[in-house]
């Protein structure tokens, strides 16, 4: 094995305990698990100042219908908003969007799948026509070179991880890029460390190194893509000795690289939040899918793309169309005959244009434009960037109905909040993951006290507000959707069940489409090629916007713990022996340089805010370099710090690459943030 | 010219099972066999996402023409091969394993066991009551799983589990000789001490329940624990988006246990820590 396991376990244990960081005093820090009870009951508030009280689900209901409708009449249907569910269940997805588009009558509706691989969607439909990752997790099992970049599967998304350690196992070499060297790189053969924000300035150098050393599949770029020409001109400058002065990684790892990936049989190229949580975000993935361009690595078994999503409904949320450009099935808005087909299936008139996204939104709360929003299962207050600057949005709001299991921080500031149900165990229904995978969602338990099921409630305020919509059961949904969705319409209950699980394209009950996505692009067209054919990206490098500089000269990036989750809500209830708590994590040699040592608290501080947090030292980080995680934030409020530079197509705010500098306290403080 | 090779498709090979004609697949076990012509042959340590071990001994089944035994769960069907699952002298060879095994280890939790013990007659107390057990207590170290090496009939599912078969995270291993040999941690520290990430992959493929969740350990404990009044109901995890599935163990509208189909292509029985344990916000006490 070429992989050295104990090296593995050394490192994924240090990692855990700090062994081999400087000694230091750590502080005590109240690790048990942290319990939110669970909404039991309507809450509305009688006016902007008074407090949220407990209400009958009759008069929080009418409350909810009420100000929508107040809203609709004063300011138009576009004074709307509704924030849908990346973690509720499809059926709820399409429910929500079909209540945004029928009973209010716009197409803003968003999710949070906005803050992490909305660019992910944006560049594969723009290259390939399709918003899902191409390939199957089985496939990286049969692979012969994985490329892992901007991605540490190994903490973020461990089974599929597990599929990799396959792919390893039979033999094919994995290669990470990532600015830390995580517990993911260390099961790499070759480990990259490019400086953060420059991924383009890398793929371009690696697409410019297979050109030249004439590995680029010329026989597949001329018969199924368009735009070589253009791309190869814009990768030109980008010599391996261009790109190591901006990138810091050596030529001749990048030079490998390029002749690994081109000349393997089979490759898989993967990424996470690293490439897409960037205010280039979508020209970073258009960058990747270059390369799988350039060399072929799409549309066949054990070659794709595959970004790893974030959330168990992230895929599902937008192929509902519970996002602003989309109906149904991923279907486009300006197409007249989708919005035909739809029209007709629900008897209203859908809007020819697109909706506002999430950071569309909350910008029209700032202008006043954007006056009643219906929050679903999110909690924006906190996992949006610069998060106190969203606060202060979701404030100006004229009405908000936040629907949810717990009172979070949204919730706190709504004027009607509705107890809903845990999707994933008590509601019945579909979620899609990132291997485009349906699969049914069942209930195994009751919700507490008088919560109920989204579905229900959505349809309650739906009839308030004139639409009598009846679905007996999530399945009624489901078949209403696939009435509507080609790709979802051969994909029964039953069939799910019989399968554990179909990918999408599924159209036909009769049978299944191969695993992989754009098999077209290879099979024999005729002279015209694939339609459409692939599309190749000419991206420009564009560093991070929050430039380092004397006053703010650490990198911040930003990430996710194996133990932990988003806001820390969910994963901070249980009992995990390996939570640790909010640091901020240095490498060795800045925790000397600034002479701070593990547990000490420190002032961290960005152009935006200032937290105080304490110190830990990872090895696997370089100087420059910082990370935290948004997994504590009524410890450490992290994204206090980010920057809300968003990528102009997909939305999506740059939480990679933050400026901040790390300041010695005088005196001990709490470890609670302090302001700027 | 590929490196890894993908799989041919598999012809079918023919032999003899109890003196009836039976085919599977090239490269089925003899286990597989028996199980798809319904026979019912004991096993413990066998695992369906696992590679066999040979460990336990309790599945030796009878090959015409060898001179010894041979356990079912790793001996591969050959052509013209005559294998007899129920002859005197592998139902003696079970009956004494299973004697051996119930003497040294508690096997009150191992689903069947007493059934096979009644089935082959076995008589673990005729080795007296001095016999050796490993008379060790549970080891709790953390809150969230218990090891519980009474129960350990040393089988190397978990050791499999957490290494280079699936969780590649090496925490444990087998440590010492012949009857003193244990699963142990490096220089046997807590779990907390040790690599563990806590994915419960080693629980999911335990054949004993030597290893558990704390909950079930706790409410057994209590004389709560009762899988009558329990149902099974398979889900999706509400964490990332890689979709794994969830089995809930729920006993009064409780989330009380949680594993994960083994035939699942997702998890094929894996899951990570917050999958496994990560439910308890949606509880309510």
């Amino acid at each position: 094995m070429k992989t050295g396991t104990d090296s593995t376990t050394r490192t994924e244990r240090s990692a855990r305990t700090g062994a081999g960081a400087p000694a230091g005093k750590a502080e005590r820090r109240d690790r048990s698990p942290k319990r939110y009870p669970r909404l039991t009951q309507p809450l509305v508030r009688d006016g902007k100042d008074a407090e949220l009280r407990p209400a009958t689900w009759e008069e929080a209901l009418t409350v909810a219908a009420d100000g929508f409708r107040r809203v609709r009449a004063e300011s138009g249907p576009d004074a709307f908003g509704m924030f849908s569910c990346a973690r509720a269940t499809n059926e709820m997805n399409y429910v929500a969007q079909k209540f945004t588009r029928v009973v209010m009558g716009t197409n803003n509706v968003d999710s949070c799948n906005r803050t992490c691989h909305a660019p992910s969607v944006a560049g594969l439909t723009a290259a390939l026509g399709s918003g899902g990752g191409t390939s199957s997790y089985a496939e990286v099992e049969e692979t012969d070179l994985i490329v892992m970049w901007g991605s540490n599967a190994r903490f973020a998304h461990p089974i599929f991880f597990h599929h990799v350690l396959k792919g390893i196992r039979n033999g094919a070499r994995m290669y990470a890029v990532d600015p830390r060297r995580t517990s993911t790189a260390e099961w790499a053969d070759s480990w990259l460390g490019p400086n953060v924000g420059t991924d383009i300035p890398l793929a371009h150098a690696v697409g410019r190194e297979i050109i030249h050393a004439g590995l680029a599949n010329r026989a597949f770029i001329e018969r199924a893509t368009e735009g070589y020409e253009a791309y190869a001109a814009e990768v030109e400058p980008w010599t391996p000795t261009a790109a190591e002065k901006v990138t810091g990684v050596p030529a001749e790892a990048i030079r490998e690289l390029a002749h690994a990936y081109a000349t393997a049989e089979r490759a898989q190229l993967c990424w996470t939040l690293g490439i897409t949580e960037h205010h280039n975000g979508t020209d970073n993935v258009r960058a990747l899918i270059n390369l799988a361009l350039l060399t072929g690595h799409v549309g066949r078994h054990g070659s794709g793309l595959q970004p790893l999503r974030g959330q168990n409904n992230v895929q599902g949320g937008g192929d509902m169309g519970a996002i602003p450009n989309r109906l149904p099935g991923f279907q486009d808005i300006l197409t007249p005959a989708t919005r035909e087909k739809f029209e007709a299936a629900w008897g209203t008139a859908i809007q020819p244009r697109y909706g506002l996204n999430l950071t569309d939104m909350f910008e029209a709360m700032e202008s006043g434009a954007l006056r009643a929003v219906y929050c679903i299962g999110e909690n924006p207050a906190q996992s949006e960037a610069d998060s106190e600057q969203a606060v202060e949005r979701l404030r100006a709001l004229d009405h908000l109905v936040v629907q949810d299991i717990f009172l979070t921080k949204t919730a706190e500031l709504a004027d009607v909040v509705l107890p809903a149900t845990a999707a994933w165990c008590e509601t019945d229904g579909t979620t899609t993951n990132s291997e485009r995978r349906v699969q049914r969602v069942r209930k195994a338990v009751h919700p507490p006290g008088e919560a109920r099921e989204d579905i229900d409630i959505i349809c309650d305020l739906a009839g308030r507000l004139g639409h009598d919509w009846k679905f007996a059961d999530a399945q009624a949904v489901w078949d209403e959707l696939r009435s509507v969705s080609p790709d979802h319409a051969g994909m029964t209950y039953g069939r799910l069940e019989e399968h554990q699980g179909i990918q999408w394209p599924c159209p036909s009950e009769d049978r299944l489409e191969p695993t992989y996505l754009h098999g077209r692009l290879w099979a024999d067209n005729g002279p015209d090629g694939p339609s459409p054919r692939a599309v190749f990206g000419p991206v420009k490098h564009d560093p991070p916007v929050d430039l380092t500089d004397e006053q703010y000269p650490l990198r911040l990036t930003t990430g996710r713990r194996l133990d932990s989750y988003n806001t820390g809500v969910q994963s901070g209830s249980y009992a995990s022996p390996l939570r640790r708590g909010e640091y901020v994590e240095l490498c060795p040699e800045d925790a000397e340089r600034y002479g701070v040592t593990v547990g000490e608290t420190v002032r961290v501080t960005s152009r935006r805010g200032s937290v105080t947090a304490p110190v830990w030292v990872d090895p696997g980080l370089r100087p420059g370099l910082a990370f935290m995680t948004m997994h504590f934030p009524d410890e450490v409020d992290t994204n206090q710090l980010t920057i809300e530079a968003n990528c102009p197509i997909a939305g999506t705010a740059e939480f990679k690459a933050s400026a901040i500098r790390v300041e010695k306290l005088a005196a001990p403080v709490a470890p609670e943030s302090v302001r700027s | 010219m590929s490196a890894v090779p993908l799989q041919p498709p598999r012809r079918l090979v023919e032999f003899t099972l109890d003196g009836e004609p039976v085919r599977v697949p090239e490269g089925s076990t003899l286990l597989d066999a028996c199980r798809a012509a319904g026979k019912d042959v004991p096993t413990l340590c066998q695992g369906d996402t696992l590679t066999p071990k040979n460990a336990c001994r309790v599945c030796m089944v009878e090959v015409e023409g060898a001179r010894t035994l041979a356990p079912a769960c790793s001996r591969r069907a050959e052509a013209g091969m005559e294998v007899r699952t129920d002859s005197e002298r592998a139902r003696h060879s079970r009956k004494l394993v299973l004697e051996l095994l119930a003497s040294s280890t508690d096997l009150s939790t191992t689903p069947r066991a007493a059934e096979w013990i009644e089935e082959y007659g076995a008589e673990p107390g005729r080795f007296g009551e001095d016999a050796a057990t490993v008379a060790e207590e549970p080891k709790v170290d953390n809150d969230l799983y218990v090891r519980d090496y009474d129960k350990c009939i040393l089988c190397y599912k978990c050791v499999d589990a957490c290494g280079e078969q699936w969780q590649n995270t090496f925490a444990i291993a087998v440590a010492g000789r012949g009857f003193d040999a244990r699963i142990s941690t490096e220089h046997d520290a807590p779990l907390t001490d040790s690599a563990c990430v806590y994915c419960g992959n080693c629980i999911e493929v335990c054949p004993t329940g030597a290893l558990s969740f704390k909950t079930e350990f706790d409410m057994r404990e209590a004389g709560t624990w009762d899988e009558e009044r329990q149902t099974e109901t398979t889900t999706v995890c509400a964490y990332c988006g890689v979709g794994c599935n969830l089995t809930l163990h729920v006993q009064d509208n409780d989330i009380v246990k949680v594993s994960s189909p083994h035939d699942n292509p997702v998890t094929h029985g894996n899951l990570c820590i917050k999958g496994r344990f990560g439910y308890q916000h949606v509880q309510q006490h």
